[in-house]
C-alpha cells in the first residue's frame, strides 16, 4: 500500500529523521493560509500523488511570494499530472503539500528495500540524490552502496557512519545522517514497509541533513496490525475497479486489452493473460477468484469485468482443485444470468468434479462456447473478441 | 524414489483443528498412504483430543516424541505461521511445508535469519505443498490428477502447477514428485534447491520448471542447470502480460525497477540450456517431444 509525501514524511519525523517544515492542504486557501504560517520568503508546492516523477510533470514549484504560492497551487491543484509513472492519462491532482523552502548544498539517496535473495532489508545509498536510483544502476552502478542489515542486531551506527561518508556526506554532519539511517531502518520494520526511499536527501548550508521527499509501500499483509497505515489510504489515488475487487476478495488488475479473464490462482491468471496475448489477443484484466470462491464471489467478478468499456469478450479458465468444477459452473450460469451477459463467454474447466461442471453449463441454455484445453480456450476466446461488435 | 518425502514419511499438521487444516487434513489421509503417514497434529489448546482419528499433541516436539515424525505441514493463519515455522525448527524436524498465504515479509525474514545452521527445511510459504503421486500427498493439490512417474516438476504458482501436471498425466507422463515452492517474495526451498534434488534422484528423468516474474530465482536456477544438471529441463514463465509495478496476486509476483520481467527470465533459461515454451499449454508436449527425441 503507498501513501502520500506528507504523510511519508510524518512516519520519518516520528523516527527523528528531519524534514522540512510543511502543512498538506486541500484547497489553494489553505495552500495560502499555510505559506503565511510557515513564514519565511520561499516555499516549495507539492502536488501529492502517489506516483513519483512529479517534479518533470510540473508538480513541483518554488515560490518566492504569497501570490506565487496562490498562483502555483491554483495551477497544480486539480491538474491531471502526467508522470512516466501514471500512464499518459495521468492523474488528478487534490492534494498539495506546502514547505519552507531549503538552501540545497548537495542531494543524496538513501532507500530500504526487500532483498529477495539475501533474505534481507538492504540499506541502499548514493551520492546520486535526485535521480532515479533504476538510472544510477544503470550507469554508474558503483556509485551505489548496500548494506544488508542483520535483522536481530539492526542497523549498525559504524556501518550508517560508513555508509554515510561513501557517498559524500561530508564529517560535519556525519552523525546526523546515521541518525537518519537508523531512524529510516527502524521506521521500515516497525511499520511493516516493502520500500522506502528518501531521494532527495540533502545536506544545507548551514549543514544540516533534511529529508526533502518520503516515499514508502507497505506489506499488504501485515496491514492487520498497522491501523495508523490503514488510516493512510488515499482511495483516489487506486483504480476504483481495484477498490471494487478488493471489497470482494478478489486480486483484480485492470489492463487495457479487451478479453476479460476469470481464473483461480495468480499463476494460471497470468498464464492465461499470456497465452491469450500469444494468440493475438490481449487481455482486458488480471483475475484471481482464489481457492475458495463462491457464487457470490464468481458473480462479482463478472460484474467488475463487465463495467470494463472495452471488453469485447470474457474466458473463464479454472483448474479446480480445492475449487471445484461444478461450484464454479454453477456461479458462472448465475452470473451470465444476473447481469445479462452481452460479450461471448468461453470456459474451460479442469479438475475436480470437471464433468459435472461440464454437465451444468451445457443444460443451462446459455450460449456458453466451451475450451477444451488451455490453447483450445485462449484460440476461441480470441476469434470470439475479433469477430464481436 | 522420490525427492523429499515418501510412503514411509510420518507427518505434524500445525493447524489441523481449524476449518482449512481439518479439510486438507482430510483429503490428504485420504490420498495413497495417508492414512498411515498423517500421525500428529498439535494444538496447545487441544491437547489430548483427536480428529479422525489424528491424535493432538500441544507442541510440535511432543508431537514428534509421541510419534517420531520428522515432517510437518502448517495451515495456521497468517499472524501465527511464523511462529510456527519458528517451532518446527526448534523441534529439528527435518522439513516444514507452510501452506499459508499472506504472512508478513518481515515476519519471514526474522524467521528465516532464526533457520540459519539449523537442519531443517522450508517448503513455501504461500505453497500448494509437495506430492509423490501415490504415495503421499501433503498440501492443497488435488491427488487425482497425479499420476505415479519419472518426470519432476516445481513451480512457484498452485493452479499452474496442476496445469503442468495435468498435461504429463494426459499424454501418459507420470510424476516422480512435484513442488510447489511458493509465490512469496521470502521462502524457503528455492527452484535450484529442488533441481539439485530431481538432479540427484535416480528415479527422476526430467523436469518441468514453472516460475513467473518477480525475483531473480528461476535465473539462478538456469545458471545452475547449466553447469550441473544432468537431466532435460522444461520451462515456462508466467506473466509476459503482466504491467511493471503491479502486484499479480502472489506476494512475490511483482516487476520492480525494471527487474524480475518474463521475457528476461525466459532469455536467461533458454541461453543455459532450458526447453522453454511460452505457451503454458504446450509445457507437456514439448516434454513429450524431448523424451521421444
Amino acid at each position: 500500500m503507498k501513501i502520500h509525501e506528507y504523510q511519508g514524511k510524518e512516519i520519518l519525523r516520528e523516527f527523528g529523521v528531519p524534514t522540512p517544515r510543511g502543512t498538506a492542504c486541500f484547497s489553494v486557501d489553505e495552500a495560502v493560509a499555510a505559506a503565511q504560517q510557515l513564514g519565511g520568503k520561499v516555499w516549495v508546492v507539492k502536488a501529492q500523488i502517489h506516483a513519483g516523477g512529479r517534479g518533470k510533470g510540473g508538480g513541483v514549484k518554488v515560490a518566492k511570494s504569497l501570490d506565487e504560492v496562490r498562483s502555483h497551487a491554483q495551477q497544480i491543484l486539480g491538474m491531471q499530472l502526467v508522470t512516466h509513472q501514471t500512464g499518459p492519462q495521468g492523474q488528478k491532482v487534490r492534494r498539495l503539500l506546502i514547505e519552507e523552502g531549503a538552501a540545497i548544498v548537495k542531494e543524496f539517496y538513501v532507500g530500504m528495500v526487500v532483498d529477495r535473495g539475501a533474505q534481507r532489508v538492504a540499506l541502499l545509498a548514493s551520492s546520486e540524490g535526485g535521480m532515479e536510483i533504476e538510472e544510477v544502476a544503470k550507469h554508474s552502478p558503483e556509485k551505489i552502496h548496500t548494506v544488508r542489515i542483520d535483522p536481530v542486531a539492526g542497523l549498525d551506527a559504524a556501518e550508517a557512519a560508513k555508509v554515510a561518508r561513501a557517498i559524500g556526506i561530508p564529517d560535519v554532519a556525519n552523525a546526523q545522517a546515521v541518525k537518519v539511517l537508523q531512524g529510516l531502518y527502524r521506521a521500515f520494520v516497525e511499520k511493516d514497509a516493502m520500500l522506502a526511499e528518501i531521494n532527495p536527501l540533502i545536506l544545507t548550508a548551514d549543514d544540516r541533513v533534511v529529508a526533502l521527499d518520503a516515499k514508502f509501500n507497505f506489506d499488504s499483509n501485515a496491514l492487520y496490525r498497522h491501523p495508523e497505515i490503514v488510516a493512510y489510504r488515499d482511495l483516489d489515488e487506486e483504480d476504483p475497479a481495484e477498490i471494487e475487487a478488493s471489497k470482494f476478495d478478489l486480486s483484480y488488475i485492470q489492463l487495457d486489452g479487451n478479453i476479460g479473464c476469470l481464473v483461480n490462482g495468480a499463476g494460471l491468471a497470468m498464464a492465461t493473460m499470456d497465452i491469450i496475448k500469444l494468440y493475438g489477443g490481449s487481455p482486458a484484466n488480471f483475475l484471481d477468484v482464489g481457492g475458495g470462491a463462491s457464487k457470490e464471489k464468481v458473480t462479482e467478478a463478472f460484474k467488475l469485468m463487465l463495467k470494463n468499456p472495452h471488453l469485447k469478450a470474457i474466458l473463464v479458465n479454472i483448474f479446480g482443485g480445492i475449487m471445484k468444477c461444478d461450484v464454479i459452473a454453477e456461479g458462472v450460469v448465475a452470473a451470465a444470468r444476473e447481469v445479462s451477459l452481452n460479450v461471448p463467454l468461453v470456459v474451460r474447466l479442469e479438475g475436480t468434479n470437471v464433468d459435472l461442471g461440464k454437465k451444468i453449463l451445457a443444460d443451462s441454455g446459455l450460449p456458453i462456447i466451451s475450451g477444451n484445453d488451455m490453447a483450445d480456450a485462449a484460440q476461441k476466446v480470441v476469434a470470439a473478441a475479433k469477430g464481436a461488435k | 524414489m522420490s525427492i523429499l518425502i515418501n510412503k514411509d514419511t510420518r507427518v505434524i499438521t500445525q493447524g489441523m483443528t481449524g476449518k482449512v487444516g481439518q479439510f486438507h487434513t482430510f483429503h490428504c489421509k485420504q490420498y495413497a498412504n495417508g492414512a498411515n503417514c498423517f500421525v500428529a497434529g498439535v494444538n496447545p489448546k487441544k491437547a489430548g483430543e483427536d480428529f479422525e482419528g489424528i491424535p493432538v499433541y500441544a507442541s510440535v516436539l511432543d508431537a514428534k516424541k509421541a510419534t517420531g515424525a520428522t515432517v510437518s505441514v502448517i495451515y495456521v493463519p497468517p499472524s501465527g505461521a511464523a511462529a510456527a515455522i519458528d517451532e518446527a525448527v526448534e523441534a529439528e524436524l527435518d522439513l516444514v511445508i507452510c501452506i499459508t498465504e499472506g504472512i508478513p515479509v518481515h515476519d519471514m525474514i526474522r524467521t528465516r535469519y532464526k533457520m540459519q545452521g539449523k537442519k531443517t527445511l522450508l517448503i513455501g510459504p504461500n505453497c500448494p505443498g509437495l506430492i509423490t503421486p501415490d504415495e503421499i500427498k501433503i498440501g492443497i493439490m488435488p491427488g487425482h490428477i497425479h499420476k505415479k512417474g519419472r518426470i519432476g516438476v516445481v513451480s512457484r504458482s498452485g493452479t499452474l502447477t496442476y496445469e503442468a501436471v495435468g498435461q504429463l498425466t494426459a499424454l501418459g507422463y507420470g510424476q516422480s514428485s512435484c513442488v510447489g515452492i511458493g509465490g512469496d517474495p521470502i521462502n524457503g526451498l528455492k527452484h535450484i534447491d529442488v533441481m539439485k534434488l530431481f538432479n540427484d534422484d535416480p528415479e527422476t528423468d526430467a523436469v518441468i520448471m514453472v516460475g513467473e516474474i518477480g525475483g531473480s530465482d528461476e535465473e539462478e536456477c538456469a545458471r545452475w542447470i547449466k553447469a550441473n544438471m544432468k537431466k532435460p529441463v522444461v520451462g515456462f514463465i508466467a506473466g509476459v502480460t503482466a504491467p511493471e509495478g503491479k502486484r499479480m496476486g502472489h506476494a512475490g509476483a511483482i516487476i520492480s525497477g525494471g527487474q524480475g520481467g518474463a521475457n528476461e527470465k525466459l532469455a536467461v533459461m533458454e541461453e543455459c540450456g532450458i526447453h522453454i515454451t511460452r505457451n503454458p499449454a504446450e509445457m507437456g508436449r514439448v516434454m513429450q517431444k524431448i523424451l521421444k527425441g
